[in-house]
């Protein structure tokens, strides 16, 4: 055996993948599985290129983006200057940091039928939920930023005359920056799992809807291809803004 | 200042709770808010329902049979991935792999195969669970005092031994982590699956109560629920806490 530890490791994982998707499309083609619950993995690359060909796939996929979009926008608009103001004021952090981080364990998906019921079954109440999400993230490390600025170079840029604004501008932001990226992109990726779950749970549209229509429908090779186009969106947004907060915090230190 | 601190707190708590009585007296539509006074009755009024307390103490049921599987589970797959690099660096990619794809799209899945029941809640709950405690346990494993197994093995353990006397009992620490995580993960698979089933359960409830704009019984179910999922997720820090004390 001169094979690479490296190489030997890809060759178990390869391994394990074709044994599980061997024994997938085996076991349904057999009718060994229900193919009504996991149909033959070909009937599924194969909708898939129907799915994407047909194109409306792009408009749910839309929606669910759409929402996200407002979501993340109410959130920062919220976060931001409350993790801000709440920042400025150590007594406000020992007071207020606790209770949010408290608040944040709680599952926000426990007020999706609050939202149902004052915002309807459409992208209103995923929104909410939405933000609700991506609002907690945003808010703690906003505070957690802010409050870590470093004292030395605060106290230098005051006693060379720094004005509010300046102070603002060339300390606390880059300094606070590195934190503050990392939690809004949380937040997104949070918002993003919230939107698909009250999509799932209740709603006339979007990615996760129809997800749910075709597994009522008796659709589950049509299903399998929408939950493919919904992993590969969870996994392009983890993958862009991870490369984003990256490339944020080079810049920063550059 | 500690004092202070409280106070500020409370205050907070308090004006929200009065600014919620006011706006949902004057302003808000009875059929869709309904204010904190009218919640706290409806709350009490709910744990007199049987039907309600049923479902409740079947979330429960679920949430503590998913944790348990959920954090065996765990320990179960980690610690032999943690036992070998070679295993670790093999297996660990497909783990990750796993636990980013967003699992409420195979809820409809989980229905399909368990069924309307239990058994979907808790496998939902496992599946959200588990993944907290493999990493962490692993991630444990790594930490794991080389000296310390040099040592056991050098005065002639065996494999046995070496897991039961020496890696078990230092992971502890990294497992309570593990398991106030999972805790959280299964808190959200249970509730999840719970609210998309809606012939049964708290889903049943929810959607009932919604349909019948009954915001007060509506408020009070969730209120009820995120009381013990803050008090369960408070029992795991708690635990964590107190177990990972001893760690140096």
């Amino acid at each position: 055996m001169t094979l690479s530890r490296g190489l030997r490791q890809r060759l178990v994982q390869f391994a394990c993948v074709a044994i599980v998707f061997g024994a997938w499309q085996i076991g349904s083609t057999t009718g060994a599985l229900d193919p009504l619950i996991l149909p033959p993995l070909s009937a599924i690359v194969v909708q898939l290129g129907a799915v994407l060909r047909a194109g409306t796939v792009w408009a749910d996929l839309g929606v669910t983006l759409a929402e996200l979009a407002i979501a993340f926008a109410f959130a920062v608009a919220i976060g931001l200057p409350a993790g801000f103001l709440v920042s400025r004021s150590r007594l406000a952090v020992r007071a207020f940091d606790p209770l949010i981080a408290g608040l944040y364990a709680v599952p926000t998906i426990l007020l999706y039928p609050l939202y149902l019921l004052f915002f309807g079954i459409g992208p209103p109440s995923k929104i909410a939920l939405g933000a609700t999400m991506a609002v907690f993230p945003i808010v703690l490390s906003t505070i957690a930023g802010f409050t870590h600025v470093n004292a030395v170079r605060l106290a230098a840029a005051r006693s060379m005359g720094a004005s509010p604004v300046q102070l603002f501008g060339r300390v606390l932001v880059p300094e606070a920056f590195p934190v503050v990226i990392a939690g809004l992109r949380m937040g997104l990726v949070l918002g993003f799992l919230a939107i698909l779950g009250g999509e799932t749970l209740t709603s006339n549209v979007g990615l996760g809807h129809e997800i749910v229509t075709m597994a009522e429908s008796l659709e589950p090779a049509k299903m399998f291809a929408y939950i493919t186009v919904a992993i590969a969106a969870a996994s392009a947004l983890n993958a862009l803004t991870s490369y984003v907060e990256l490339r944020g915090r080079r810049h920063e230190r550059a | 200042m500690t004092g202070r601190v409280a106070v500020i707190r409370l205050a907070a708590i308090a004006l929200l709770a009065i600014a919620w009585e006011v706006l949902a007296r004057r302003f808000a539509n009875p059929l869709f808010v309904a204010p904190p006074s009218a919640t706290l009755v409806a709350a009490f009024a709910l744990l007199d329902d049987p039907d309600v307390v049923r479902a409740l103490l079947a979330a429960l049921q679920e949430l503590a049979i998913a944790f348990v599987i959920a954090v065996a589970a765990g320990v179960v797959i980690a610690v032999p991935l943690g036992l070998s690099t070679f295993w670790r660096g093999a297996f660990l990619p497909l783990v990750l792999g796993l636990y980013a794809i967003p699992q409420v799209t195979v809820l409809p899945l989980f229905v399909r195969i368990f069924g309307l029941g239990p058994p979907t809640k808790i496998a939902f709950g496992v599946t959200h669970g588990v993944f907290a405690v493999i990493l962490t346990v692993i991630a444990g494993m790594r930490t794991i005092d080389p000296i310390l197994l040099r040592a056991a093995t050098s005065l002639g353990a065996t494999r046995r031994q070496l897991i039961f006397n020496v890696v078990l009992p230092s992971l502890v620490p990294s497992l309570f982590t593990g398991m106030r995580l999972a805790m959280s993960g299964v808190l959200l698979g249970v509730l999840l699956a719970e609210l998309y089933v809606s012939t049964t359960g708290i889903g049943f409830f929810t959607q009932a109560f919604t349909n019948a704009f009954a915001p007060a019984k509506l408020f009070a179910l969730i209120l009820l629920l995120a009381t013990i999922a803050i008090a369960l997720n408070e029992l795991a820090r708690v635990a964590e806490r107190r177990f990972s004390r001893w760690r140096t």
